[in-house]
């Protein structure tokens, strides 16, 4: 009985220390996404100088959204990028984590290897984009090296042409992120059992054999996460393109992307499409992330 | 047999020269691109339009001077990215870690909820509630403040979830037992005891929040209009839509290696740490 107080005394610190996590998610994240949400059923934005709204429509924000048209060429332009980004990504990934982990390949320098291909993670993502931004201008040294060499007479508009200024914003995700990708992917791959190499060697396997046979069915539950994660920060696509084309997503807003799209109705203050958009938003990177959660979940109960 | 065994050895020859060539091809195209911009900052505007070279110039602490002397409030940007993400880092992981302990140390009722839930909530992005976000934040009459670029941070779901991992691996419930008997108490035992034993986690999730706060540009955009309030990034796309480009290349190459250049450092210093808590923090399998 004693015992069992002291128990109740001490517990009720559980509480305690939850407090800072919850007042500040409840404020800073809960409040929003209901504000959020609310707002998505009112119109409310500002036409020239006269505010219109807020006045209650229901679900007519949804259906203009929807019926648009617009929201479908930044849903496909986002699908796009993230596609030429995410197939090299993880191509690449894959094949640099299988030499990493491979006890029999004994490569020298993987640290330094390792900390190059994760130094692009961290530079700030604008930066990186209006680094690139100058380097691609036609005036700019990429060109200027390419005419050098003698490779191109005039100037190659990287930023004017929609398959090169999506390549461009594809290649900078993805030299930011297969790093990080790599990274995850070996630690995965340094879990596998060695006894199942071993055995593999035994009966005379190849490397290409091992991998695709042992390497690649075991790792299913991280490529999951992984190719979940990675979708889910491809909706979130931002920095990168905004800075790039500095919020006109062109050529031809062939380059916008949803978030940019909701980052305009933000600024212009039309609140009840910025709400629309975050609504539709939210439910797909719930959904996402609710399989993320099961297939971690998963993983957990096995090991 | 013999035969057989030496193809394979000459196989593994031939594939690690294959990881080389192609690590070395990679590392190029991760570096190639700092190497320019280092060279092109330390060129001046004449020398720039000439076209580009491989060897620097002697121009950078001219680019330097007309950048500072220029219109954009280079070090008031400065110092508020490090106070935003500085403070940050330091909030976050201090109450992730408490909200880890709470959940790792204590049995209540609610635990069982409230665990499952954070996990699930890790995953949204921040952006979707942003709306809502800079209402609340105007309603509170704090735009041009810091203040809600900081307090966020103390509710991080993903760095609780890696401290929580390394907190299950390396905090044994009996040392807290040994502590409540020689009568300390828990708000006491979590500072002096739990703190400096989860140094190594804390450590590598201060410098990854501190990264991804410096590098932030979707939120601190819609929240800082004053000049003087505005973090590095937020001029980064200034400078984008200013066209400085017509102006002076060499200024707009130096404020892109003063936005990079300092992460570059410190990572360089810190690298076999946060390569290290990257992999650490990966689903356990």
């Amino acid at each position: 009985m004693k015992k069992n107080a002291k128990a109740v005394r001490y517990n009720k610190w559980g509480y305690i220390f939850l407090i800072p996590f919850i007042v500040v998610f409840v404020v800073f994240q809960l409040i929003p996404l209901v504000t959020t949400i609310y707002n998505s059923f009112f119109e409310n934005y500002m036409s020239g100088l006269t505010q219109v709204g807020p006045n209650f429509v229901g679900m007519e924000n949804y259906k203009k959204l929807f019926t648009g048209g617009d929201v479908w060429i930044y849903a496909k332009n986002t699908m796009v990028m993230w596609i030429l980004c995410f197939i090299p990504q993880i191509l690449l990934s894959l094949l640099l984590g299988a030499w990493f982990s491979d006890v029999q390949l004994k490569l020298k320098g993987s640290r330094f290897f390792k900390t190059v291909i994760y130094l692009p993670n961290l530079i700030m993502a604008s930066a990186f984009a209006m680094l690139f931004f100058t380097l691609f201008s036609d005036g700019g040294p990429i060109n200027s090296m390419l005419m050098q060499i003698g490779f191109i007479d005039t100037p190659y508009k990287f930023l004017s042409n929609t398959g090169s200024a999506r390549g461009l914003i594809a290649f900078m995700n993805c030299l930011m992120w297969f790093g990080n990708t790599t990274i995850l992917l070996m630690a995965g791959m340094m879990g596998i059992d060695t006894s199942l190499f071993e055995a593999a060697e035994v009966d005379g396997a190849t490397s290409t054999q091992v991998f695709f046979k042992i390497t690649l069915p075991l790792l299913r539950p991280i490529l999951v996460y992984v190719m979940i994660t990675s979708l889910l920060g491809g909706l979130q696509l931002f920095d990168v393109p905004q800075i790039l084309t500095n919020g006109t997503g062109d050529p031809m807003r062939t380059t916008m992307t949803l978030i940019m799209f909701l980052n305009k109705h933000l600024y212009s203050k039309n609140y009840g499409m910025a709400g629309a958009l975050s609504v539709i938003l939210f439910i797909i990177s719930a959904i996402l992330s609710f399989i993320v959660f099961k297939v971690t979940g998963n993983d957990k109960r096995k090991g | 047999m013999e035969n057989q065994k030496k193809q394979k050895g000459m196989s593994i020859h031939a594939r690690r020269s294959v990881a080389y060539i192609v690590l070395v091809m990679i590392s190029f195209f991760c570096l190639f691109w700092f190497y320019v911009l280092f060279i092109n900052a330390t060129r001046s505007n004449g020398e720039l339009q000439k076209g580009f070279t491989l060897i620097p110039s002697t121009n950078l602490l001219t680019n330097w001077k007309n950048l500072v002397s220029g219109t954009l409030p280079i070090w008031s940007g400065m110092l508020n990215s490090l106070i935003v993400s500085a403070c940050s880092a330091v909030l976050c992981v201090y109450f992730s870690t408490m909200t880890a302990y709470a959940i790792h140390a204590y049995e209540f009722k609610l635990k069982k909820f409230i665990y499952p839930f954070i996990l699930m909530i890790m995953m949204i992005p921040t952006q979707v509630t942003a709306l809502g976000f800079v209402k609340l934040v105007s309603n509170m009459g704090l735009e041009d403040s810091l203040i809600p670029l900081i307090v966020p941070s103390v509710a991080s779901p993903v760095v609780f979830f890696y401290i929580k991992q390394y907190m299950e691996s390396s905090l044994p419930l009996s040392l807290i037992e040994a502590a409540r008997i020689d009568g300390s108490g828990e708000f006491k035992t979590f500072n002096a005891i739990v703190l400096p034993l989860m140094k190594p986690a804390i450590a590598v999730q201060a410098i990854f929040t501190f990264v991804s706060s410096w590098n932030n540009y979707f939120t601190p955009a819609l929240i800082l209009h004053n000049d003087k309030k505005k973090t590095l990034p937020i001029l980064i796309a200034q400078l984008r839509s200013a066209d400085w480009l017509k102006f002076d290349m060499g200024q707009v190459y130096v404020m892109i290696a003063f936005s990079i250049f300092p992460v570059i450092i410190v990572y360089l210093i810190l690298s076999k740490h946060i390569v290290q808590g990257v992999a650490l923090g990966s689903v356990k399998g």
